[in-house]
């Protein structure tokens, strides 16, 4: 247990640091493509928790987005005189913003569960559908809401996102879906994936646990929310319509169904690659369609199948610092072997 | 009452429209199980290939019944060989593949046909092509003079001319559905592709005839709607086409009558909501209905439940 979450810190006492550095020294043309990259990454490996771990095809992440963002835009906003005592003006700032974002993935995750508990009974297309309608719903209420500034939306944020924030919630997502991946709860989501009537005659309590995967998936996708609206200091209904949810969908396909390391692969490629036909101008999107289509043509399966980065032969071979159990061929997520740590969990 | 009247008339010009591009949605889903995202913008493409001819053949300056058939006719036979390309080269080599990365190809010919048309002009003449960013006014492909008066509520003319190709295409459709070969054959691709091929039903021709039929009909449903609404551009087959899907879930994805019925439903619905709420949420109010049905009647309004076995 303790061996489990020492590992699940590691990544951030490793990552703080290196991020600070990155920080410093990151010339400010490159913040945007940064920060672009960090929120695609979290989307992208929160939604492969529905759509990968558990095969439940949702379209709604905007949606989820939006709820965190203008929740994290209204308290950081509702908070911007507010200084907090014996604390230096810096350090408030931070303390508030972190109050915002998870405030974001609270009622993103509240939302998740309101829309997950009816929906989720759906199978599929018809999952698809309503939750591409949910989202839809969710971005008409907040366009006729004056109090969240209807269609101009939220003006003035504070430019709390930094690469620091970025690079952390980034990592945050990883080690959620990773440990997710490994423990109980991940397990019983591999197997509604593959024969949900299997999983339920073996005493899965199906809809709990994708309500649950749907729940968290929509409480990241809030936190992305509450960065992107920090970033650019601006919250508007636009922002989250189903083309945001496509994106990301594109991104999980793209790396591989249930392979986290694949979705943050796709989501860097597809950034960076937006990012250098910049140059095209009017025929960016039309290049990035074409390249859509092209991937998808070759591989068929995504990037890396279900397979994670150190499946693949190249990392095998390198050397280990502690033997591990070989994997016998054709790893997917579902043999994914947790070395101890498994007390209680889940 | 004129009020429900007019919302009536609105709904049902609106309805139809919808049901001839979720007929494209269904009878695709039907032999492929594919949700066909790019067919919102075969529907905008068939708009803008009637701007195109319509300038073409000069209707656009004098109006004219037969060149104005020649048009539709035209616009449908273009989309006919779109909607022929994009499952060929889309769709079909990732067929036996999971469907969802069909789903990403789609959304791609989407993508693509969207900002393929926003890009600027590469030549002007005959017509100005790719047509930019810009919305376009699409002209009259006939000119029928002024509004019928039914009681208090204005009729436009073109809505009712609208209505009756819609119908009458719709009776075609079924036609084809329910007395050819072709659409025997359809119907036993849709039901086991499989066995139908084993049957020695050509399955690939089938379903490329399944998409160039879907297609023109988009084709027409596009050139009603902007005979009617007469504002076009390259991102107008988003929303529609996406509300037109939800006509087909609603009506029972898969069924024929089930699309005709939901379109109109959803159309109807819409106007009536709309018009006596606030218009703001028109794009709400389908998802709204639909979420209700499937609730309510997973299988949508005319499909059939599939008990599921072990």
């Amino acid at each position: 247990m303790i061996r489990a979450i020492l590992r699940s810190l590691l990544p951030f006492l490793v990552g703080a640091p290196l991020l600070a550095l990155v920080q410093a020294y990151l010339p400010g043309d490159y913040f945007l493509i940064v920060s672009t990259i960090a929120i695609n990454v979290v989307l992208a490996v929160s939604l492969n928790v529905v759509n990968g771990f558990t095969g439940q095809f949702s379209l709604g992440h905007a949606g989820f987005m939006a709820v965190g963002g203008y929740t994290a835009a209204k308290i950081s906003l509702a908070l911007v005189g507010v200084h907090l005592p014996f604390l230096p003006d810096a350090v408030s700032a931070q303390v508030s913003f972190a109050f915002a974002l998870a405030g974001g993935m609270g009622m993103a995750a509240v939302a998740g569960f309101i829309v997950g508990m009816p929906s989720l009974r759906l199978r599929g297309d018809y999952l698809a559908i309503v939750t591409l309608g949910f989202g839809e719903i969710i971005r008409s209420l907040i366009e006729n809401t004056s109090m969240l500034g209807s269609a101009l939306g939220l003006q003035g944020l504070p430019p709390r996102t930094n690469i620091v924030w970025l690079g952390l919630s980034a990592i945050a997502t990883i080690v959620m879906a990773r440990r997710l991946a490994v423990s109980t709860q991940g397990r019983a989501l591999f197997a509604i994936r593959e024969d949900e009537i299997a999983a339920e005659a073996m005493g899965v309590d199906t809809t709990g646990y994708k309500v649950r995967a749907f729940t968290i998936a929509a409480a990241y996708a809030g936190l992305a929310g509450g960065l992107v609206g920090h970033a650019i200091q601006l919250v508007t209904p636009n922002m989250f319509t189903f083309i945001r949810s496509f994106e990301v969908v594109v991104f999980v396909v793209l790396g591989g169904l249930g392979s986290i390391t694949g979705s943050v692969i796709s989501a860097l490629l597809l950034g960076t690659a937006l990012e250098l036909l910049r140059g095209l101008q009017q025929y960016r999107m039309v290049v990035y369609a074409l390249l859509l289509v092209a991937l998808m043509l070759l591989r068929p399966q995504g990037l890396l199948g279900t397979r994670e980065l150190w499946d693949l032969p190249f990392f095998r071979r390198l050397p280990r610092l502690r033997p591990v159990a070989p994997a016998s061929g054709g790893a997917s997520p579902t043999e994914v072997r947790d070395e101890g740590g498994r007390g209680g969990a889940g | 009452m004129t009020e429900l009247l007019q919302h009536l008339v609105n709904g049902l010009s609106l309805g139809t429209i919808y049901a001839l591009v979720a007929l494209g949605y269904t009878m695709v889903y039907g032999v492929l199980k594919l949700i066909n995202f790019a067919h919102g913008d075969v529907y905008m493409v068939g708009a803008f290939a009637g701007y195109y001819l319509g300038a073409v053949l000069g209707t656009d300056r004098a109006p004219n019944v037969g060149l104005a058939a020649l048009v539709v006719l035209g616009a449908m036979a273009i989309c006919a060989a779109l909607g022929f390309m994009i499952e060929r080269f889309a769709y079909r080599p990732l067929r036996h593949r999971a469907r969802l990365t069909s789903l990403i190809t789609a959304i791609g010919v989407s993508f693509l046909l969207e900002f393929g048309f926003q890009l600027n002009p590469w030549f002007r003449r005959p017509v100005e092509f790719p047509p930019g960013p810009a919305p376009r006014f699409f002209p009259p492909l006939v000119d029928l003079g002024p509004a019928l008066e039914l009681g208090d509520a204005t009729v436009p003319r073109m809505d009712v001319v609208g209505f009756l190709v819609a119908i009458a295409l719709m009776l075609g459709l079924n036609w084809i559905v329910y007395r050819t070969r072709f659409g025997v054959a359809m119907r036993a691709v849709s039901f086991d592709s499989q066995v139908a091929g084993l049957m020695g039903i050509p399955v690939n021709r089938i379903i490329a005839g399944t998409f160039m039929l879907g297609s023109a009909l988009a084709a027409a449903a596009g050139i009603i709607n902007a005979s009617s609404r007469p504002r076009i551009e390259p991102l107008m087959g988003l929303m529609s086409g996406l509300k037109a899907f939800v006509a087909a879930v609603l009506g029972g994805i898969g069924s024929v009558p089930g699309a005709m019925a939901g379109g109109v439903l959803l159309g109807v619905v819409e106007e009536f909501v709309s018009g006596y709420t606030s218009s703001r949420y028109r794009d709400a109010i389908a998802f709204t209905v639909l979420i209700l049905v499937l609730l309510v009647r997973p299988e949508g309004l005319f499909g059939k439940g599939r008990v599921e076995k072990v």
